[in-house]
């Protein structure tokens, strides 16, 4: 008995299994959202893409800058009516119902998010669409309950809230943004992306049925001039914003001295320090969960591999055997791990980058699993042998593109995760919990995972350092950025 | 130790097993295991689609690697004439359905179990495995566990389960449980020898991982979970380790071992994220009898029933396969 002629070993394949595009309830046409109502934009339409078939998908009506005062001009009133009025037990009922209303439509919105963003239905299903309705949960506790933030006993709304959020997590985003802003008493007028407006047209429906009063929250739609427009607009309080690193500096020149109050949530290059010691399969786990969730779509994605060099080798090696089995294509298919990059914009840039690591020398490794012939898709990448030099290891790449590089000690570490403008996210890999606490004490980054990467809670607090923004999203520090007080903040 | 340790470890690891210092010093440097990172893996591999043809082809796959178990003490000949007979034609109504991989059951009823196999006389032959060393708590003299071995192989095992001294390992006594599993290899001669890890009992991921290396060290054929006397029995995540360790051998040694998970798998939606486990952390080249086996005594039944399914479109029902 040998296993040479007892054993054959099987080709065994998974079998398809596409979510049926039906359940997304696409529509021909879609409407901006202002004063409680859907109405035709005064801007020309634009057409969303399916990114993950290169297909157009819907068209979306989009707002000019009247269309926008008249959404400014809702919102102030519905402030200055009844919810600035309400109690806040009864805001907590609105967002409760939203709430609800997210986790009644969860499959549709995770298959129309698939859809419009080109992210795997696994991560839209399992992932988005539950934080969402976690973030409206959570935030529908605070409402009555803001006098016991730390902010004195009676803090006050600011009023109305211009928010303008990204492709990346385009429902997630927007309700990061209007939970907190609502729990606090304020009004918004948010701006989903040019290339994902969808998701957030759906919410909007989900929010009329909750019969919000019109103008608590208006959803405008158009591209970045629109956003541009919105966050100068002298009727608002406060502005947020999530996006890149170039935009958010305009915001922040535009704002500077109107005593308007300002959040950016920007760009990254996260860290993720492996050490000698660490759980190595784990680690590998987290490494591949860092820069692969979303196709690395993520300001928070872990695109910086700092592994201490006994283990490089061993470690990339298990690296690339794990990345290897990571299934690319069709988004809406449920064994999918890594779906279409969102669109032909952002292809290209990670295109141009990633040759730019070949020219400046880096090794190149590539997955072998096919791509879909249509659509946007880039195979999982990791670049061996960068040096803090290349552009691919200093500029966010926004893609699936790991860059690995090696250090000795601690200190080096250290040295290498924190030069970077940016500071948003980091990663520590080691079994010795002192190692871990003395790391996180001195990264120089907003988030910093031990022994784990992208674990979000509406609890916990995010925002970032330097060139990744100021102002944190979630948690009582989140809800601190949607409200005034004269009392002295206890936390802060 | 005996001669056989050191071959059996490889070159690679000639000297790690020279005495009992070295051994623990190896065990304790082996990479932790973070349980979150494991468990969320675990759970994110349990959600593949199986379906169709890629179900049937599972179904058949996972039939053909089912140790059909009996382990009662009120275990009668007629009962293990039975299970063989189940395990050479498990649906008769479907003869195209593979036999099982073997039939485990204990020592007393190997020879009753040969010669089963011999009277039924088909084409198609299944292995005997045999619980061996005292099971399932491994609580006798090291003279008994072998005589157990000897008998059970003499009287025509195939392979032989045995258990780990459980006491042993938690006491931190790495170098007994080894020269344990290193003597059992050696009395248990040409049949494979299945070392059975008791996971349960282990409590943590990370004594898992060393028991696993323990046990390849020693010369194990098979990592085994559990002995399906003790809950929890065998784990999507504690069999991912497993999986793993016998990667983690291979890359290093050159030698393939096998796996094998036991207790508590019961449907074949079970078997199938266990068959996903083994393609995507171990390998495809682990996917085959030889290598990956299921330790179980209901699941045959519902893999009949899901074959049929799959087969005719509609589902029958518990009546119409047997129950033995």
């Amino acid at each position: 008995m040998s296993p040479s002629t007892e054993s054959s070993s099987i080709d065994w394949e998974y079998a398809p299994a596409p979510e049926s595009e039906a359940i997304g309830r696409v529509k021909d046409r879609y409407l901006p959202f202002i004063d409680g109502k859907f109405i035709e934009g005064g801007g020309d339409d634009l057409v969303t893409v399916n990114p993950g078939r290169d297909e157009p998908l819907s068209t979306v009506s989009t707002v000019d800058e009247a269309d926008l005062d008249n959404a400014v001009r809702a919102a102030r009133r519905a402030y200055d009516g009844p919810w600035s009025k309400l109690s806040g037990a009864e805001r907590g009922k609105y967002l409760f119902r939203i709430a609800r209303g997210v986790a009644e439509r969860s499959r549709e919105l995770a298959v129309l998010e698939s859809l419009d963003n080109g992210k795997p239905i696994k991560e839209t299903r399992d992932f988005d669409i539950p934080t969402v309705a976690q973030h409206f949960f959570y935030h529908a506790g605070w409402a009555d309950k803001l006098g016991h933030l730390g902010f004195g006993p009676d803090p006050r709304p600011l009023g109305v809230a211009g928010q303008v959020i990204p492709w990346n997590f385009p429902l997630l985003m927007a309700a990061w943004k209007i939970a907190p802003a609502l729990a606090a008493g304020n009004t918004v007028v948010i701006k989903p992306a040019e290339t994902t407006p969808l998701s957030a047209l759906v919410l909007a429906e989900i929010i009329a049925d909750a019969d919000l009063p019109p103008g608590v929250v208006n959803v405008v739609t158009g591209a970045g001039d629109i956003g541009a427009a919105l966050v100068r607009h002298p009727g608002l309080d406060k502005v947020a914003f999530t996006g890149s690193t170039a935009v958010g500096k305009q915001i922040q020149r535009t704002l500077a001295g109107t005593g308007r109050r300002l959040t950016l949530e920007l760009g990254g290059k996260g860290a993720n320090i492996v050490f000698a010691d660490a759980a190595i399969d784990q680690a590998v786990e987290g490494i591949v969960n860092g820069i692969f969730f979303n196709s690395g779509q993520v300001c928070c994605a872990g695109s910086r591999l700092l592994v201490q060099e006994p283990i490089a080798e061993e470690l990339i090696t298990r690296l690339i055997e794990r990345t290897e089995t990571l299934r690319v294509g069709d988004p809406l298919d449920k064994n999918t791990d890594v779906g279409a990059i969102n669109s032909r914009d952002q292809w290209n840039k990670i295109t141009e980058l990633t040759d730019a690591g070949i020219d400046e020398g880096a090794q190149v490794w590539r997955s072998s699993c096919p791509l879909p012939d249509k659509g946007f898709f880039v195979s999982p990448t990791i670049f061996t042998g960068a040096t803090q030099t290349m552009r691919i290891a200093r500029e966010e790449i926004f893609g699936p593109v790991l860059s690995v590089i090696t250090f000795r000690t601690p200190d080096e570490a250290l040295a290498k995760a924190n030069n970077t403008p940016y500071g948003l996210s980091a990663g520590v890999w080691t079994e010795k919990g002192s190692r871990a606490m003395a790391m996180a004490a001195r990264l120089q980054a907003g988030v910093i995972w031990d022994n784990t990467w992208n674990k979000f809670d509406p609890a916990a607090p995010f925002g970032g350092y330097q060139e990744s923004g100021f102002g944190r999203e979630g948690g009582p520090a989140g809800l601190a950025g949607y409200l005034d007080t004269d009392d002295e903040a206890v936390i802060k | 130790m005996p001669e056989t340790a050191i071959n059996a470890a490889g070159p690679a690891f000639g000297d790690v097993v020279a005495d009992e210092g070295r051994l623990r010093h190896f065990l304790d440097g082996l990479p932790g295991v973070d349980p979150v990172a494991l468990e969320q893996r675990a759970a994110s591999l349990a959600t593949r689609s199986i379906k169709k043809q890629s179900k049937l082809t599972a179904i058949d796959l996972a039939t053909s690697m089912v140790d059909l178990t009996t382990l009662e003490g009120a275990d009668t000949p007629g009962k293990v004439r039975n299970l063989i007979r189940k395990g050479l034609l498990p649906d008769p109504e479907r003869p195209d359905t593979p036999p099982v991989a073997a039939v485990c059951i204990y020592p007393d009823l190997v020879p009753v179990a040969a010669a089963a196999l011999a009277e039924a006389g088909t084409t198609r032959r299944i292995k005997i495995a045999s619980v061996a060393t005292a099971f399932p708590s491994g609580r006798a003299a090291l003279e008994v566990k072998i005589a157990d071995v000897r008998s059970a192989v003499q009287a025509g095992a195939d392979e032989i389960d045995m258990v780990i001294d459980r006491g042993a390992f938690l006491a931190g006594q790495y170098g007994k449980v080894y020269d344990e599993i290193v003597e059992i290899k050696d009395a248990a001669g040409p049949a494979r020898l299945k070392v059975i890890l008791e996971t349960g009992e282990l409590a943590t991921y990370d004594n898992v991982r060393k028991a696993s290396w323990l046990a390849l060290l020693a010369g194990g054929d098979f990592i085994k979970t559990s002995t399906g006397k003790v809950s929890p029995a065998a784990t999507l995540p504690v069999t991912h380790v497993m999986l793993q360790a016998v990667r983690d051998w291979k890359r290093l040694t050159g030698q393939q071992r096998a796996v094998k998970p036991a207790g508590g798998i019961r449907t074949a939606k079970d078997a199938i994220r266990y068959l996903v486990a083994v393609r995507e952390v171990a390998g495809p080249e682990w996917l085959d009898a030889y290598w990956f086996r299921f330790g179980a005594s209901s699941l045959l039944n519902d893999l009949i029933m899901q074959r049929r399914t799959q087969l005719e479109g509609h589902y029958w029902g518990g009546d119409y396969v047997t129950v033995d």
